[in-house]
């Protein structure tokens, strides 16, 4: 249940203005790669275009391929919503649906797929919820609203609503950044553990963090205000943290800008 | 109808110049108090005297009213001999007429609402809504000239088509075949286009307040963009969108003019809703109030009073329907 992603030539554009330019990287499957640099240089971005989320802000468009094992998720004959059904996402904001249960925001994504079978899904259910570490806590309201939840535990579930679906890829943008930290120590253990069975993209802002979670990390950057982000480096994450090859690594890491 | 009392510990403290920490008088505060508290009593003032009002006037007819009010479809109230007058056949215009425009203008409504937040591109969109804006601003008068003078002629035709074809189902079939299309079902289409506006316009708005957080959770699962709006828009809207029928609602069932114009009035209350006739609550006061002697003119303000009963009633339902929902309506995410 986890495939490679294979980055070549990627730019991403709102409107005229240039996001990101010429992106090339290979992810790992069954690994954490955090994508870690200073605001506005295109991380997010980046991170959208592996699920063709970008291409919904009008104006938005992508130059480049994204290979998925070896489908280019930019072919002409392949439809986005399909896309995002194999590579899911978790936002910065938890954002479970306000008008359903637990439940109903689980099975979500489950629905639009066309299973309606009660026993199905009751055992998707409960088995995303115990991946998402959230099982104990709501087991006995499944019926409540999603939205009366902590904000650690929306956005667990906001997980288990993501992998319910059993995608090939998990995408996650800052999802830590809206939590206190033992909210964001539950999500990074979490982390940890759902990378045996999917390749996950972690966004953060939190050096620590992508220190402590992810097993390869890329540091994006961008030249100056209205110039367009690029990937500066990809390396193993230790060797990102100890000894960068590129200057400009080093110098964001030590704080020394950024 | 509640004004909160503002909080004292509220508001900037201004400290005096002497560096005291003892309040000042805050006079802006008190002022604003006394005007917003004042305008919400004002308001209460009002509704309880046209309450009252209409109350007394109705005991007044009531007392006179030979017949039973709710089941007599006559209006005769100046009759001096034996005055009797009743509200079953405007209770059943009202209600029926009310409801065709619903049944019509809601569906419609809210896919032009989506359309114009969610489909159509910006450039479209926009004027669109202007548009229909526009369509709001018309005076119900000249809805009512068009409904005579264009879809009462050009509904006859749709009229013996649904005679043929769906007079099975009871409703619509005539019994006077040919005569003019002044009914229940015609004044129902010209109701409906009249609040289709502003049913549209707030439906518009609420579907645009879905937070795009929602909207992009909903893509990523994977939902076409009808999906989304089925998962992630409407549920969100829904009592917004309940709220606007409700404002629509409750302009079809106070519509005078128009309905005065195109709506035949009789004392004939048929389930057959193509035949010519009927009345409704407003077309009846506006039609009878110049001719009403002062026991008419009574009974006019107990069938107001009843119509003002019928829309508390109707709000009432739909203020239930909306907080039954409370906890799922978002408004806490």
């Amino acid at each position: 249940m986890a495939k490679r992603i294979d980055v070549s030539g990627l730019s991403a554009y709102y409107g005229a203005t240039k996001a990101i330019e010429d992106i090339s990287m290979t992810v790992e499957p069954r690994s954490v790669t955090a994508f870690i640099g200073p605001s506005g240089c295109g991380k997010s971005t980046f991170l959208r275009t592996l699920n063709r989320m970008h291409e919904v802000i009008p104006g938005a468009r992508v130059e480049g391929k994204v290979l998925l094992d070896d489908e280019n998720l930019y072919a002409s004959n392949v439809d986005p919503v399909a896309v995002r059904r194999t590579v899911g996402m978790v936002f910065q904001r938890p954002n479970p649906f306000p008008t359903m249960s637990i439940y109903d925001n689980v099975a979500a994504g489950l629905k639009l797929a066309g299973i309606r079978k009660k026993s199905v899904l009751d055992g998707v259910v409960e088995n995303s919820l115990k991946g998402a570490n959230l099982w104990k806590e709501v087991s006995g309201r499944l019926n409540k609203p999603g939205a009366g939840l902590s904000g650690g535990q929306q956005q667990r579930l906001c997980i288990a609503r993501a992998i319910a679906v059993e995608p090939q890829v998990l995408l996650m943008d800052e999802p830590c950044s809206a939590l206190d930290p033992i909210s964001t120590l539950a999500i990074e253990d979490l982390i940890g553990e759902l990378k045996e069975r999917f390749t996950i993209v972690i966004v953060t802002h939190n050096m620590q963090q992508a220190a402590r979670v992810s097993d390869r990390t890329a540091f994006f950057n961008l030249a100056g205000v209205g110039q367009p982000g690029k990937l500066v480096e990809l390396d193993d994450t230790q060797r990102i943290f100890s000894n960068p090859s590129v200057q400009a690594t080093e110098d964001y890491i030590s704080g020394r800008f950024g | 109808m509640t004004s909160s009392t503002p909080d004292s510990s509220g508001g900037r403290t201004t400290t005096t110049p002497t560096g005291s920490l003892q309040g000042n008088s805050r006079r802006g505060d008190r002022l604003f108090f006394v005007a917003s508290a004042g305008s919400g009593i004002l308001l209460l003032v009002i509704m309880a005297a046209i309450a009252g009002f209409l109350l007394y006037r109705s005991g007044i007819a009531l007392s006179k009213d030979q017949t039973n009010f709710f089941t007599t479809f006559e209006w005769d109230p100046d009759n001096i001999l034996k005055p009797s007058f009743g509200i079953a056949v405007l209770t059943f215009g009202t209600i029926v007429s009310g409801c065709i425009a619903m049944v019509l203008a809601v569906p419609l409504a809210i896919a032009i609402a989506l359309f114009i937040s969610h489909y159509a591109p910006r450039k479209i969109a926009q004027p669109f809504a202007y548009l229909v804006d526009l369509l709001a601003a018309v005076p119900s008068i000249v809805y009512g000239l068009w409904g005579a003078l264009f879809l009462v002629p050009h509904l006859a035709g749709l009229t013996s088509w649904m005679n043929t074809y769906l007079g099975w189902t009871y409703i619509f079939r005539t019994t006077h075949q040919g005569a003019p299309a002044r009914n229940l079902f015609t004044t129902g289409i010209l109701l409906a286009i009249m609040i289709l506006p502003i049913i549209t316009a707030v439906s518009r708005e609420v579907f645009r307040q879905v937070p795009r957080s929602h909207e992009e959770a909903a893509l990523a699962l994977g939902a076409t963009r009808w999906e989304m709006i089925r998962t992630a828009v409407l549920p969100f809207g829904r009592p917004g969108v309940i709220s606007a029928s409700m404002l629509g609602l409750g302009r079809a069932l106070g519509e005078t003019m128009a309905v005065a114009i195109v709506l035949s009035s009789s004392n004939v209350l048929s389930l057959h809703l193509l035949d010519a006739g009927g009345g409704t609550f407003a077309q009846n006061i506006a039609l009878k109030y110049s001719e009403a002697g002062p026991a008419g003119k009574d009974a006019l303000m107990a069938s107001g009073l009843v119509l003002f009963v019928i829309t508390l009633l109707v709000n009432g339902g739909a203020r239930l329907i909306i907080a039954r929902r409370k906890e799922y309506s978002g408004a806490n995410a």
